[in-house]
């Protein structure tokens, strides 16, 4: 169990140049909680994302980054999976960039986890989209990091394995502190010990159910959340 | 063998084919042009005289090619790790290449002898510009999404250049490997042209002036034979190095 994982907490707005990609807004994701972000596209998620993870370049931040502090693990929206290494040293390749003996056998059991037991071996092009993604998946859990980017993580899964993969995921990170990005409301109400919507207005906290995480997808509270959830994005558009 | 499909062999028939049809129908005299059959007899008779000379070029290209792609790699690694570096050094890379080569062999004779040294500094100087440049160029368009992952996961830029930019640029470098293969042999011909006594090139002159033109065409087949040779030792090379790499 994570015990030092830090709070997340934005206040300010980022452009490039004279494009303003996100902001002005305040964003806080509690200490070893997992936080969810809903809003249109094109609203700053993912470069909010990008300014916890340190991919600073070319932006300008007006205002305040706080935490992560050390280490972060970021599952962006595209996978970078690296096309000559197989998904074992996929997963273990933040080891090797650190100049740190990777363990095999902790990627394998994550790769068996997300259901690519069989596929140690492969190279991520013989993969489909939906593979890579839980490969990816695997790389990001493998990192074992106190803070947890998630972009978009299950958006090529199918249903089943989406609701498995995010009981997978809840059970792994469980006591980090998370920020995952999702367009999917239900989704968001399953995971979300926190959710929060963001528009061009500023961010909104939508309460969430108290349950622990993760919900049953057919639990009522989690239902009435997706809802409300669904209400406040079609009035934000 | 992929090189003895129908697909190829075909065509090489044809030609060789038209060829003889040529030269037996027009009633050419083997000092203008021998048909493929003279040559390939000129081949095997001559094999001892053509290996001796062929075994002189063959290492003049292969350390030509060795030394200026090992030059070009490290040059092209410089110019990664240090913009300022490539901002520099970029015009006169370019400079470099719009020198016609060619006039230097002269020079080069004079400098490095009529031994290896000349021939070796031509295939080198001929070489060094498309290997760096297509090397360069693949190192500098490093998909963005690996480089993001490598700075989260807390890789150092050596490290990334290392294990990221490196090996997704090895397609680029094997591109202009490919390229060299093919230029490293012209260079060391040019500078057997110019000044020699052992080598393909000379061996090509001294036929040519004695009217053997049956044994010049049968040294610029072997040469052709060593260059594609060549390539295909490079390309297997490369997919060897491209599995093993930073693994």
């Amino acid at each position: 169990m994570i015990t030092n994982a830090p709070a997340l907490r934005f206040d300010g707005r980022v452009r490039a140049g004279q494009a303003v990609l996100a902001g002005p807004v305040t964003l806080e994701a509690p200490a070893g909680r997992w936080t969810c972000l809903l809003g249109p596209s094109g609203v700053g998620k993912s470069t909010l994302l990008q300014c916890f993870a340190g991919l600073t370049d070319g932006l300008d931040i007006e205002g305040q980054v706080q935490g992560p502090g050390g280490r972060v693990a970021l599952m962006a929206q595209s996978d970078g999976l690296l096309p000559w290494l197989s998904l074992v040293a996929n997963v273990t390749l933040g080891d090797r960039l650190r100049h740190r003996r990777p363990d095999p056998e902790r990627a394998e059991a994550l790769l068996a986890r997300v259901g690519l037991g069989d596929l140690l071996r492969r190279r991520p092009g013989a993969l489909s989209g939906g593979q890579r993604q839980r490969a990816a998946l695997a790389r990001t859990l493998y990192e074992d990091s106190p803070v947890v980017l998630l972009d978009e993580p299950f958006s090529a899964l199918d249903v089943a394995t989406r609701a498995k993969m995010q009981d997978l995921a809840a059970a792994e990170l469980a006591g980090r502190t998370v920020l995952h990005v999702t367009h999917d409301p239900a989704e968001a109400a399953r995971l979300g010990d926190h959710i929060l919507v963001m528009t061009a207005r500023g961010i909104h906290t939508v309460t969430g159910a108290r349950d622990p995480i993760p919900r049953a997808p057919d639990a009522p509270d989690t239902l009435a959340i997706t809802g409300q959830l669904t209400r406040h994005l079609l009035e934000a558009a | 063998m992929t090189a003895l499909r129908p697909s190829v062999l075909v065509p090489l028939i044809a030609g060789l084919a038209l060829w003889q049809g040529i030269v037996t129908g027009l009633d050419m005299p083997a000092f203008i042009l021998p048909g493929p059959v003279r040559v390939g007899e000129t081949l095997w008779h001559s094999r001892a005289l053509l290996a001796d000379h062929a075994l002189v070029t063959l290492a003049e290209i292969l350390l030509g090619l060795g030394l200026g792609a090992a030059l070009g790699w490290a040059t092209a690694l410089g110019l990664a790790w240090s913009p300022a570096a490539a901002r520099v050094m970029r015009p006169f890379l370019v400079f470099s290449q719009a020198v016609p080569v060619f006039a230097l062999a002269p020079i080069f004779t004079l400098w490095f002898g009529y031994g290896l040294g000349s021939k070796i500094a031509m295939a080198l100087l001929i070489i060094y510009f498309p290997v760096t440049s297509a090397f360069f160029d693949a190192l500098s368009n490093t998909p963005r999404a690996y480089l993001d992952q490598a700075r989260v996961m807390g890789a150092s830029p050596a490290r990334i250049l290392w294990c990221i930019r490196m090996p997704a640029a090895l397609p680029g470098l094997l591109s202009g490997l490919r390229l060299a293969a093919v230029y490293a042999p012209i260079g060391a011909i040019i500078g057997e042209w110019v000044g020699a006594s052992r080598g393909l090139g000379y061996l090509m002159l001294l036929a040519n002036g004695r009217a053997k033109i049956d044994l010049m065409f049968a040294a610029v087949i072997v040469v052709a034979l060593m260059t594609v040779g060549l390539h295909r030792a490079v390309d297997a090379l490369a997919r060897h190095v491209e599995k093993r790499w930073c693994g």
